[in-house]
C-alpha cells in the first residue's frame, strides 16, 4: 500500500526542509500511484521543495511544525500570507454593477481553469477532476460501495480511532465511541437508507405552456470537493461531510487537522486503502501547504475551523467562485431563567461544557442568569462535577485534555477573569485544565472576548430575560443559543428574538445528534448547513431542467416577433400565475 | 463609510423585529404589486430608453414574470414560513424538533442592467418574504430605470427597512465594505469575485448570479425550422443581452448547412427584411458594450446580418459560420445579437467541447431523440438545462435557477428565493424534567451506559435489498 511510505515519526526531529519534503511525499503517498497521463505534472513533486517560495517556508521549522499549524487559530501565519489579496484591488473593480464585463479569466486554465502552474497539488486536483469527468462517481452503486467501505473503516479501525483520539486529546473512549464513531455511523446509515430517494430527479409543477414537457430538478454532483477538518472531533468532522460528498457523487480531497497528529496519521494511512484512490485522497498539510492547496480550483470547499481562517478560506474560494460551507465556532450563550429545575440544568450544562474537555464548537460558552440563580446553580454545578468526575477530576478517566501546549496556555490565561468558584487547577505537563466555573465575570474580561474552547464556564449576571436577549443580540451571532426555563414562553421568547445557527431549549448539544435537523452557523459562526440530507444537498448542485418536445410549434407562436397585443394576451394566459384569494392568507 | 449610517439604521429596524410578522411581509409584497401595476407605463418607457426594449419584451419579462414570482410567494408564504417539524430519535421522542425559518437580517441586492426591473425585484420579493431588511442597488448603467426605481420604489415600501442606493463603482466598493447578512449579486464573474472577496471579510453568505457562454448543441436529428425559430428567439430577445441566451451553436457541418437558411427565414419572419426598422428588436445598452460586441463580428464568416449603426447602438441579428474555438467570439460571453456556429463531428465531440470550458449558466440540446438530449444532460455540468427550447426553463418558478462554477453559485426563483434569504435554524426544545432519560450519557462512563445511549440514538441500516 503506497500510503505507508515516508510517514514515519522521523519527521519530527528532521530539519524543516527534510520535514517538509517528507510531508509532501507523505501527502503524495496517500494517493494512488501517478497514472501515465498525470506523470508530467505530478512526478516532479520532490523538486518543488527546492523552489524558492517553498524553500523559504521550509527553512523556518517553527512556522511549519510546532508553533503555527493550529488549524483553528493560525491567524498570524495564514493571515499575513493572505492579507494582501483579501482587499479588492481598486483597478479591478471597474465593472461593479455591470453585467457583461467578464474578464474571461475563467477560461485560461485547461478544464474549468484548474491548473495552477507550479502548485504542488495541481497534479492531484487534475487527476481527480479527470476521474470525475469520466462519470465514474455518478452511479448509485459506486457511491454505495464507497460509503459501505467507510462503514468498514469505522468498524475495523474503531480501536485505532479510540487510541488515536486518546493520544491526541485524552478523549475518554466513551466520548470517542459516541461522538466519533456512533454519530458517524448514524450519518452513514441515514445516507445509505435514503440515498436512492435523495438522488432521484424531483419533478416540479409546470405552467400551461410546459404542461406537456418534463420539468425536474436533477441532483448533479459538484465535481472535485475539498474538505478541511479541525482537530476537536477529528474523525466525525472529517467523515461527516465526506459521507455527503461521496453520496452526492463528488471526488474529494480531505485534509485532516495537523494538530491531532495521531488521528491525522491514522486517516492518511488507513482511509485511502478503503476508498477508490482515483477519486478520493487524503492530504496531510500544515499551514503553508494548505495555503498552496487552496490556490487550486475546487468546485466546493467545506471548512470547519475558526472564523479567522474561515475568512481566508472564503477569500481563496472567491478567486475561483467556489461555493463554501464554513462551520465556525462562536461564543454560545446559555440563558438560565429563574424558573428552573436547578439540578437538571446544572447536569445538562456541565455535561455540555466539559464533554471533550470543553473543546466542542456547540458547547455552552457562558451562562447568563440572575444573581439569585447563580447562587442556586453554583452548589448544583459543584455537585454535578463531583458526580461526573469525582473529587479530583485529574484522576478521572472520563475527562479529556487540551489538544496542545499553545492551546493549553491560551485557555489557562482565561482563568484570570472574574473569580474562580469551582476548579481552576491546571497542569501544564499533561495539559490538564480542571472543570472550572468563574463568577463575577465582566463582559470586558478576557474570557468574554473569545470562544473559550476549554473546560471553563463563566457566569455573567443579568437582571432578566430582556437584558439577556439584548446581551446576546449585541454580540456576534453564535453557533447555537441555549435557553433553560420550565416556562415554554421564556424559551420561545429567547428563540424568537435572537439569531443563531441553531437553538436548543432545556438541554445542551442534543440538537446536534439529530440527523434530521440542519446544523450550521450564521454570521460569525459560519454559513451553510449539513447533517443527514442537508449534507447531501450541500454537495449537490440542484440543476433546474426542462425537456420540451421538438414539435408542437403552434404553442410557441405567440412569443415570437412580430409582437402584437393579441400575442401578449395569449402569452399571458398560458404563463400567468394568479394570486389565490387573499382570505386564505391572512 | 458613507453607508454605515444607513446600514445601522436598517439593522436597528431589523433587530426591532418589525419585519418578522407575516402581515408585515404581505403588506410590503402587496405594495410591490401596486408598484408594478401603477408604474407599468414608466417601466416600459424607461427600459425602452435604456435598451430600446420592445414593450412586448419589457411587459413579459419585467412585469409579468415579476408578478408571477410575487403571486407564487403570496400564495405560499404562510406555508413556507411555518416551522418544519422533523423526525426524532428515541432519546428526543418527547421533545419538539423543528426547523425555524429565520430571516438573515440586513441584505444587499446588487442588480444588473439587462433586465433592470426583474433582476432586482425577484430577489427583493424573496428577501422581503423571508423577513429581511434590504438595500437595493440598481445598475447605474440603465440610467432611466435606475432613476425610476430610486424615485418611486421607496414610496411604496417601508423606508425604515428598505432603501434604494444609487451608486457607481467607487460608491459600490464603499457599500460593500459594510457588514451585510446576505449579499445577492447579479453580474459578471469578474465582479462576482470582487463581491465574494468583500463578503469573505464579514463571513457573509452570497448568491452570485453570473453569466456564461451557454452552448447549444443541435443534433442531426431535428426539425430544423423549429430549432431555428427557438434558437433565434432566445438569442435575439432583448438584442441578445440575456444571461441565459444560447451563446453559440455546436452542430455538424451538414446541420450548419441546413440551419442557415432556416435561421435566415426565422430572422426575416421575426424582424422583417430590415431588422433595424423593426419595433420588436432592441439596442445595445451603451457605447462601450456596442464597441465590444462589434469587435466580435470579425470571427468566422458573417452568414446572416452583420450590419451595425454606432449612433443607435444597433447590431443586426447576426449568424457567424465556421467559427474557430480560438476566435474572439468564443473567448467571452457575447451578450449581444450574434450567434456563432462551431462545427463538431458528433455529440461526443460536442460534450468534450463543453466540458473543456468553464461551466455555463444553462446548456441547450436539441434532438428529436430523447436519448441524445439525456446524454448531453448526463455527461455535462451546468447551472440549468433546457432540451429542445431556449429560455423557457427560467419561466417556471418551480425550477431552481442559478449557476455553477464560473456561472455563479446559489439558486433562486419561487420558493428557492425564499429559502435563499432564510436561515434554516435547527431547533430542539426539550423538557426540563425527564432527567432519567439523560442519565446514560453522563460520566462516570460505563459500557452499560454506552449500550443504553446507543440504543436511544442509533440509526440502523435498513435491508440492503431495497437499496441495490
Amino acid at each position: 500500500m503506497p500510503g505507508r511510505a515516508g510517514s514515519q515519526g522521523a519527521e519530527q526531529e528532521a530539519s524543516g526542509f527534510v520535514a517538509l519534503s517528507q510531508r509532501l511525499r507523505k501527502g503524495r503517498g496517500c494517493l494512488r500511484p501517478p497514472t501515465p497521463t498525470a506523470t508530467p505534472s505530478r512526478a516532479p513533486q520532490g523538486h518543488l521543495c527546492c523552489s524558492p517560495r517553498f524553500g523559504s517556508c521550509a527553512l523556518q521549522p517553527n512556522l511549519c511544525e510546532a508553533a503555527i499549524p493550529h488549524v483553528t487559530h493560525p491567524r498570524r501565519c495564514l493571515g499575513t500570507m493572505e492579507t494582501g489579496s483579501v482587499l479588492p484591488q481598486p483597478s479591478s473593480t471597474s465593472g461593479v454593477g455591470n453585467s457583461t464585463e467578464d474578464d474571461g479569466s475563467g477560461r485560461k486554465g485547461s478544464v474549468d481553469g484548474d491548473a495552477v502552474s507550479g502548485n504542488p497539488y495541481a497534479g492531484l486536483v487534475s487527476c481527480l477532476r479527470a476521474a470525475w469527468l469520466s462519470g465514474k462517481t455518478r452511479p448509485m452503486e459506486y457511491r454505495v460501495a464507497q460509503l459501505e467501505a467507510l462503514g468498514r473503516f469505522l468498524d475495523e479501525k474503531k480501536q485505532d480511532i479510540l487510541e488515536a483520539t486518546a493520544l491526541d486529546l485524552g478523549k475518554p473512549p466513551f466520548e470517542a465511541e459516541f461522538s466519533e464513531v456512533l454519530l458517524c455511523k448514524n450519518e452513514l446509515h441515514e445516507t445509505l437508507n435514503n440515498l436512492a430517494h435523495w438522488m432521484k430527479d424531483e419533478h416540479v409543477e409546470r405552467n400551461l405552456v410546459t404542461r406537456l414537457d418534463s420539468a425536474f430538478i436533477r441532483k448533479d454532483p459538484y465535481g472535485v470537493v475539498l474538505i478541511i477538518a479541525p482537530w476537536n472531533y477529528p474523525v466525525i468532522l472529517l467523515l461527516g461531510p465526506l459521507i455527503g460528498a461521496i453520496a452526492a457523487g463528488n471526488c474529494v480531497i480531505v485534509k485532516p487537522s495537523e494538530m491531532t497528529k495521531n488521528t491525522e496519521k491514522l486517516m492518511a494511512e488507513a482511509l485511502p486503502s478503503y476508498l477508490d484512490k482515483d477519486c478520493f485522497a487524503v492530504v496531510t498539510a500544515g499551514v503553508p501547504e494548505t495555503t498552496k492547496l487552496l490556490e487550486n480550483k475546487f468546485d466546493y470547499i467545506f471548512f470547519t475551523g475558526s472564523p479567522s481562517v474561515g475568512r481566508i478560506v472564503m477569500t481563496a474560494a472567491a478567486k475561483h467562485l467556489t461555493p463554501v460551507t464554513l462551520e465556525l465556532g462562536g461564543k454560545n450563550p446559555c440563558y438560565v431563567s429563574d424558573n428552573c429545575d436547578v439540578h437538571n440544568v446544572a447536569r445538562r450544562v456541565a455535561w455540555g461544557r466539559f464533554f471533550n474537555a470543553g473543546q466542542t464548537c456547540v458547547a455552552p460558552d457562558y451562562v447568563l442568569c440572575s444573581l439569585e440563580m447563580q447562587e442556586k446553580l453554583l452548589p448544583a454545578l459543584r455537585e454535578a462535577i463531583t458526580e461526573f468526575y469525582g473529587p479530583n477530576p485529574q484522576e478521572s478517566p472520563d475527562f479529556g485534555r487540551m489538544v496542545g501546549d499553545r492551546h493549553f496556555q491560551r485557555v489557562q490565561a482565561l482563568l484570570r477573569s472574574g473569580n474562580v468558584a469551582i476548579g481552576g487547577q491546571t497542569d501544564a505537563d499533561t495539559r490538564y485544565v480542571a472543570p472550572t466555573v468563574l463568577v463575577d465575570v465582566q463582559p470586558s474580561d478576557p474570557v468574554m472576548q473569545e470562544e473559550i474552547f476549554g473546560p471553563i464556564l463563566p457566569f455573567v449576571t443579568v437582571a432578566n430575560v430582556e437584558e439577556a436577549i439584548d446581551f446576546i443580540n449585541n454580540r456576534e451571532r453564535p453557533l447555537v443559543t441555549y435557553a433553560f426555563s420550565s416556562n415554554d414562553k421564556v424559551v420561545n421568547q429567547v428563540l424568537e428574538r435572537t439569531s443563531s445557527g441553531g437553538f436548543c431549549g432545556n438541554d445542551t448539544l442534543m440538537h446536534v445528534m439529530l440527523t434530521s435537523l440542519p446544523f450550521g452557523g450564521i454570521g460569525n459562526s459560519g454559513l451553510g448547513m449539513y447533517h443527514g440530507k442537508f449534507t447531501f444537498d450541500t454537495f449537490t448542485h440542484h440543476r433546474g431542467c426542462l425537456h420540451r418536445g421538438m414539435g408542437r410549434e403552434a404553442l410557441n407562436a405567440p412569443r415570437y416577433p412580430p409582437y402584437s397585443q393579441q400575442k401578449l394576451g395569449m402569452v399571458r394566459a398560458v404563463s400567468e400565475l394568479k394570486r389565490k384569494g387573499a382570505c386564505t392568507l391572512l | 463609510n458613507p453607508y454605515a449610517g444607513l446600514v445601522s439604521h436598517l439593522r436597528a429596524a431589523w433587530l426591532s423585529g418589525k419585519t418578522r410578522p407575516m402581515e408585515y411581509r404581505v403588506a410590503q409584497l402587496e405594495a410591490l404589486g401596486r408598484f408594478l401595476d401603477e408604474k407599468k407605463q414608466e417601466i416600459l418607457e424607461a427600459t425602452a430608453l435604456d435598451l430600446g426594449k420592445p414593450s412586448f419584451e419589457a411587459y413579459f419579462t419585467e412585469i409579468l414574470l415579476c408578478k408571477n414570482e410575487l403571486n407564487d410567494t403570496l400564495n405560499n408564504l404562510s406555508h413556507w414560513m411555518k416551522d418544519e417539524h422533523v423526525c426524532k430519535n428515541l432519546a428526543t421522542q418527547l421533545d419538539s424538533a423543528f426547523i425555524r425559518k429565520d430571516p438573515y437580517g440586513v441584505v444587499l441586492i446588487i442588480a444588473p442592467w439587462n433586465y433592470p426591473i426583474h433582476l432586482f425585484l425577484v430577489p427583493l420579493i424573496g428577501a422581503i418574504a423571508a423577513g429581511n431588511c434590504v438595500i437595493i442597488k440598481p445598475s447605474e448603467i440603465a440610467k432611466n430605470t435606475e432613476k425610476l426605481v430610486a424615485e418611486t420604489l421607496t414610496c411604496y415600501l417601508d423606508s425604515d427597512c428598505f432603501a434604494v442606493v444609487t451608486a457607481g463603482v467607487p460608491e459600490t466598493t464603499k457599500l460593500l465594505e459594510n457588514k451585510f447578512d446576505y449579499i445577492f449579486f447579479t453580474g459578471s464573474p469578474s465582479v462576482g469575485r470582487i463581491v465574494m472577496t468583500a463578503a469573505a471579510k464579514h463571513l457573509t453568505p452570497v448568491t452570485l448570479e453570473l453569466g456564461g457562454k451557454n452552448p447549444c448543441y443541435v443534433s442531426d436529428n431535428c426539425d430544423v425550422h423549429n430549432v431555428a425559430r427557438r434558437v433565434a428567439w432566445g438569442r435575439f430577445f432583448n438584442a441578445g443581452q440575456t444571461c441565459v441566451a444560447p451563446d453559440y451553436v455546436l452542430c455538424s457541418l451538414e446541420m450548419q448547412e441546413k440551419l442557415m437558411p432556416a435561421l435566415r427565414e426565422a430572422i426575416t419572419e421575426f424582424y422583417g427584411s430590415n431588422p433595424k426598422e423593426s419595433p420588436d428588436f432592441g439596442r445595445i445598452i451603451g457605447d462601450k458594450q456596442f464597441r465590444r460586441i462589434r469587435a466580435l463580428l470579425c470571427s468566422g464568416r458573417v452568414a446572416i446580418g452583420g450590419q451595425t449603426d454606432e449612433k443607435e447602438r444597433y447590431i443586426a441579428p447576426t449568424v457567424l459560420a465556421d467559427v474557430q474555438p480560438s476566435d474572439p467570439a468564443m473567448q467571452e460571453e457575447i451578450f449581444g445579437p450574434i450567434l456563432p456556429i462551431v462545427v463538431v463531428a458528433n455529440m461526443d465531440e460536442a460534450i468534450d467541447f463543453i466540458n473543456a470550458r468553464p461551466r455555463p449558466l444553462v446548456l441547450y440540446a436539441f434532438s428529436c431523440d430523447s436519448k441524445v438530449v439525456n446524454q448531453v444532460l448526463e455527461r455535462t455540468s451546468s447551472g440549468g438545462f433546457c432540451g429542445n427550447d431556449t429560455l423557457m426553463h427560467m419561466m417556471l418558478t418551480s425550477l431552481p435557477f442559478g449557476g455553477i462554477g464560473n456561472s455563479g453559485l446559489g439558486m433562486y426563483h419561487g420558493k428557492f428565493t425564499f429559502n435563499t434569504f432564510t436561515h434554516h435554524r435547527g431547533c430542539l426544545h426539550r423538557s426540563m424534567g425527564l432527567e432519567a432519560i439523560n442519565a446514560p450519557r453522563y460520566p462516570p462512563y460505563s459500557q452499560q451506559k454506552l449500550g443504553v445511549l446507543t440504543t436511544a440514538t442509533e440509526i440502523k441500516r435498513r435491508g440492503m435489498c431495497t437499496l441495490l
